[in-house]
């Protein structure tokens, strides 16, 4: 349903809608964090970074483990666990049967899983203009 | 005891910048340089080596890089920790010792070497008494592959090279210890941090995991403002500058570009992370909830607040083995319709490798340009790419039917779409596979051997 709602214009990753009587927004990860990933064996890992302490708990709300599963149909065939290091204001991701393989095993260009990390970051969320004003994001 | 020690990064994989170690030695005050050679599978390599020729097996080029910067480190008391001794910890000492004689520095150093890693010729004594060796990652006991090893290491901690520190060695050099190992063991040595003091042994490996990539702690592969880091032609690597109470800060020398910032130092504490609360070292298990990061000046990162648990009684071990082979062919098509060229070349390749009826255990093909990076999420190629390259990999144990693959991409020039190139490196080469298989031992089958002696 949800993306009915948010069909993309010209590539434009911020849209506004009308639903109810708020505005709701798309805000791509690009915008919220930074990121790096490797490898294991065959699992990939990415660390998702919050630019900032006042993000980190939208990213905890949004960036669940069964939205990175979705995020990366076709990708990642096995599980998607998250741990959460509010430390470092930061999410830790691992992709489980993503790399073909993995190691000298895989025929993938990034059988490391080195570019997981921006792939993450294309993954867009949803929230409300009163937060994104809050979080300084609109 | 010392209030700080320096400890500098000169290598984050074997292969890294030449010159970065020699540039960590001439660029400013360090105590303790630390180099890092072995991959997962660089073991293996090295196995194959010493098995033409009995006197390599290590990292050769670790020799010509101690002679240039031997007189400067004996000269200002600095020590190295490397791993640069593989398979053949021994053969690598003794080349060492040649430079450092022929430098004219016989009698002004000692040299320690750390061995007892190497499992390789126990593997069917272990296997007999039911240490079955399985895989970290599938659970298969090794057994099945037995007949195709072709090394076994176990990492080895920093234990053995605070022996060797202990006992006046300059320079340590180890076969498969880990990289955090290396970095660690000069803190024991200085501080006397008990083997039970988990929070500083834990601050130390924490430590070694920051600068063990080389500069990608320091501002190379950095996402964060990449475009406004400074001067990565001549980025600075990184040193720890270490404290006894098991705080560090993450630093670089002056005059060096790169950068070391909190992004900087975050981006690398999460590399290869698995669970952060347990990060499982010989040494320690380091609990990376615990980490706290603040700015402490220019290029100054402070790390502190680290917790460690208990040490396992169980070492890893890396076990390379043979699995078949495999080949990589590339052709690049240009515009128009780059990519519906490529894909049609594809379609075109595979009707003529199933009526060569070849099988492969797998066949993959990517479109670079297009979506090999980022598969699916990259969403549908624009029409108008420039040029895309069309990349197919097979891999399977009959290796005539993947050499049979490598002479099927060229012909695809001259009967196939149109406007292809990109072939001047003629037919792709059949590549072995040697695999990585991780496992655990009980730490009580692994005797880690210390020999110190001078030149």
């Amino acid at each position: 349903m949800a993306n009915e709602k948010w069909k993309m214009e010209n590539g434009k990753s911020r849209h506004l809608e009308r639903q109810s009587k708020r505005f709701l927004m798309k805000v791509q990860l690009t915008k919220l964090a930074h990121a790096r990933s490797g490898d294991k064996g065959d699992t990939a890992n990415v660390g998702l970074i919050a630019f900032r302490d006042n993000l980190y708990p939208l990213l905890v709300r949004e960036v669940t483990a069964a939205r990175v599963k979705a995020h990366f149909k076709g990708i990642c065939k096995g599980e998607v666990e998250r741990f959460e290091l509010p430390n470092l204001g930061a999410l830790n991701f691992l992709l489980h049967e993503s790399l073909g393989g993995g190691g000298t095993l895989s025929l993938m260009t990034d059988a490391q899983g080195k570019t997981f990390s921006t792939a993450l970051l294309r993954m867009e969320i949803e929230i409300s203009d009163d937060e994104a004003a809050e979080l300084g994001l609109s | 005891m010392k209030d700080k020690i320096r400890i500098a990064a000169g290598q984050g994989f074997w292969g890294d910048l030449p010159d970065a170690p020699v540039r960590q030695v001439e660029g400013g005050e360090i105590d303790y340089l630390m180099l890092d050679y072995l991959a997962e599978v660089t073991m293996s390599i090295m196995q194959k080596q010493k098995a033409r020729d009995p006197n390599a097996g290590y990292a050769r080029d670790f020799v010509p890089l101690i002679s240039r910067i031997l007189p400067a480190c004996v000269e200002r008391n600095i020590r190295v920790t490397a791993n640069a001794g593989g398979v053949n910890v021994e053969g690598c000492a003794a080349a060492v010792r040649d430079v450092a004689r022929e430098l004219g520095l016989a009698g002004k150093l000692r040299i320690g070497i750390v061995t007892g890693d190497n499992i390789l010729d126990r593997i069917d004594d272990l296997l007999a008494r039911g240490i079955e060796l399985r895989n970290m990652d599938t659970g298969e006991p090794l057994a099945l592959v037995r007949d195709q090893i072709q090394s076994a290491n176990a990492y080895l901690g920093a234990a053995p090279i605070v022996e060797a520190l202990n006992q006046g060695a300059r320079i340590v050099i180890t076969g498969r210890a880990t990289d955090t190992g290396l970095t660690l063991a000069p803190m024991i040595h200085e501080f006397g941090w008990a083997p039970n003091d988990w929070d500083r042994l834990a601050a130390g490996t924490i430590a070694g995991h920051i600068i063990e990539c080389g500069a990608q702690c320091s501002g190379g592969n950095c996402q964060y403002e990449w475009q406004s880091i400074p001067d990565l032609a001549n980025v600075g690597f990184p040193i720890a500058e270490a404290s006894p109470d098991g705080t560090f800060v993450i630093t670089k020398h002056e005059g060096t570009g790169g950068r070391v910032n909190v992004p900087s130092v975050k981006e690398q504490l999460v590399y290869e992370m698995g669970d952060p609360h347990a990060y499982i070292t010989p040494d320690c298990v380091a609990d990376f909830t615990t980490i706290r990061v603040e700015d402490d000046g220019a290029d100054r990162v402070r790390v502190f607040g680290i917790k460690g648990k208990p040490a396992t009684d169980t070492l890893k071990v890396s076990i390379s083995y043979s699995a078949g082979y495999k080949a990589v062919g590339t052709l690049v098509y240009a515009w128009p319709d780059a990519y519906a060229k490529a894909k049609a070349a594809d379609r075109i390749l595979r009707a003529r490798l199933d009526r060569l009826g070849l099988h492969f255990d797998q066949i993959l093909t990517e479109f670079v340009g297009a979506n090999a990076t980022h598969g699916p999420l990259a969403g549908e190629p624009s029409p108008d790419l420039a040029e895309v390259q069309l990349r197919v990999g097979v891999r399977g144990n009959d290796r005539k039917a993947i050499e049979r693959f490598t002479k099927e991409i060229a012909p695809l020039i001259l009967t196939g779409p149109p406007s292809v190139t990109g072939f001047a490196g003629g037919r792709p080469k059949v590549e072995e596979i040697v695999a990585y298989w991780p496992a655990l031992i009980p730490k009580s089958e692994i005797s880690p051997r210390v020999k110190v002696f001078d030149v």
